[in-house]
């Protein structure tokens, strides 16, 4: 089984040279500290960044640099600063070659839901709606099952969608599954982790062919 | 032949004279605002926001509020300074997370809110600057959001019809400027502002640093002066942290 820093580093193979990826709050975060040796990619933040960089040295904090979870942060060189509308035109006009986000629920038809818990959780859905309905390639990283042990991937998400039949690749903490037309498509298992206890933790349709590998971490 | 035309001593003397937007401070900046307006207001987060302006509306106790902004500050700073005080009635977001306040009024039913995907949001505002009346955008289709929005359909794939964003007040936050109103920001302090500043019928701008008119390179304005209204020089500035992460030196 993975754990959160495991995810981030599954998702960071993904990565192409040369993609704009626009990572968000929580693993996908994670996802910057893995960039596989080689591979040099532009990290996008909708708040008006590209070129996004690690954290700021301590003492070092600016006020007015900060990434969309309003994290202090870096510009590397060649980064470049926008405003808000600019920000969004790369995404909606997808510009940005992969999007990472993380989510609640997820169902086998690619419909995800991540922003809000009718009577209890309201917080917002962020840019997150803009960047599921636009980009062409998009990631969840989230654990398999939430607090109380049940499935986040689900035959039908039961919370409210913030964007339908869009997400393309799932990474959690026991599996790689991709969304298919028949359903989550079991890419690869998590180390130690069998294909019976993925099945066991996956409300949706899961399509098992063959033998499945193990992730190479 | 003859020296200077009269025509263009007139241009000049207004130039150089009458083209002065520049007023005292915050509180001359908020004349006009009234209860039940609805006011813009730059910032992401605790970044970039117009700090001056919200506390002179805190101070001027006008309520009843509409405030378009992508956050609501936090309990203590930003727009929570005027969530505190029960003066917005209804906030325009993306994101209102960071406020538990907020969180509390939203959920008695005190405070209505009406949350707007943040790209959705940022092009609403600028279309409302640029007389654009609405647009098409994929965000939201087959969300809560679409209820009640045409949907059309667009090389395939369905859009939602979102209609522009303005306000008879808009309240921005710019690095420097000068007394025609053009604007300089400085690093992530710009999201929403410039586009918020096009969407003001009456948009106060306030900065760090005046500057004489020619002290900015026109190639490096941000925000070009005829979407300002009003500026002003800020004070005492605390452009607070919301989550201060760093790495330690190596």
């Amino acid at each position: 089984m993975l754990d959160k820093q495991g995810i981030a580093k599954r998702i960071a193979q993904e990565l192409q040279n040369g993609w704009y990826v626009n990572l968000g709050i929580g693993i996908p975060t994670l996802i910057a500290n893995y960039i596989p040796e080689g591979i040099d990619v532009v990290f996008q933040s909708e708040n008006g960044i590209l070129g996004m960089g690690p954290f700021p040295f301590e003492g070092e904090e600016d006020a007015d640099l900060i990434n969309a979870g309003k994290q202090t942060i870096t510009a590397l060189p060649g980064a470049v600063i926008f405003d808000s509308s600019n920000s969004f035109a790369m995404i909606r006009g997808q510009h940005v070659q992969l999007t990472v986000l993380g989510a609640m629920e997820v169902a086998d038809n690619g419909d995800i839901a991540n922003w809000k818990i009718p009577g209890k959780m309201v917080k917002g859905m962020g840019g997150a709606m803009d960047l599921v309905a636009s980009a062409d390639n998009i990631i969840v990283a989230m654990m398999h099952t939430n607090r109380k042990g049940h499935s986040k991937l689900l035959k039908q998400c039961s919370l409210p969608l913030t964007g339908v039949r869009c997400v393309k690749k799932i990474v959690t903490n026991l599996a790689v599954l991709d969304v298919t037309d028949q359903g989550f498509k079991l890419i690869e298992r998590a180390p130690g982790v069998t294909v019976e206890e993925i099945q066991a933790a996956t409300e949706g349709r899961l399509v098992v062919e063959g033998e499945i590998p193990e992730m190479q971490i | 032949m003859s020296g200077i035309s009269p025509i263009y001593l007139f241009l000049s003397f207004n130039y150089l004279y009458i083209m002065n937007k520049i007023v005292a401070n915050a509180k001359e900046a908020i004349k006009g605002v009234e209860s039940g307006m609805t006011l813009m207001l730059g910032g992401f987060g605790l970044c970039g926001i117009p700090e001056n302006s919200i506390k002179a509306l805190v101070e001027s106790g006008v309520n009843e509020l509409t405030c378009i902004s992508n956050n609501a500050g936090v309990d203590d700073f930003g727009l929570g300074l005027l969530l505190q005080k029960r003066q917005i009635k209804k906030m325009i977001s993306s994101y209102v997370g960071e406020n538990d306040e907020f969180e509390r009024q939203m959920l008695s039913g005190e405070l209505e809110v009406d949350l707007i995907p943040q790209g959705s949001l940022a092009e609403r505002c600028r279309a409302g600057g640029a007389g654009i009346p609405a647009f098409f955008t994929p965000a939201g289709y087959g969300t809560e959001v679409a209820f009640g929005k045409e949907v059309r359909y667009f090389n395939g794939k369905p859009h939602i019809l979102e209609a522009a964003l303005s306000a008879p007040f808009a309240f921005v936050k710019a690095w420097k400027g000068d007394r025609f109103g053009n604007l300089v920001f400085k690093g992530t302090a710009r999201n929403f502002n410039p586009v918020m500043a096009m969407a003001g019928k009456i948009t106060v701008a306030e900065v760090e640093v005046m500057v004489e008119p020619g002290e900015l390179d026109p190639n490096t304005i941000h925000t070009p002066g005829v979407f300002v209204q009003r500026i002003f020089e800020g004070t005492n500035y605390e452009k607070r942290i919301e989550q201060r992460t760093t790495r330690p030196k190596a």
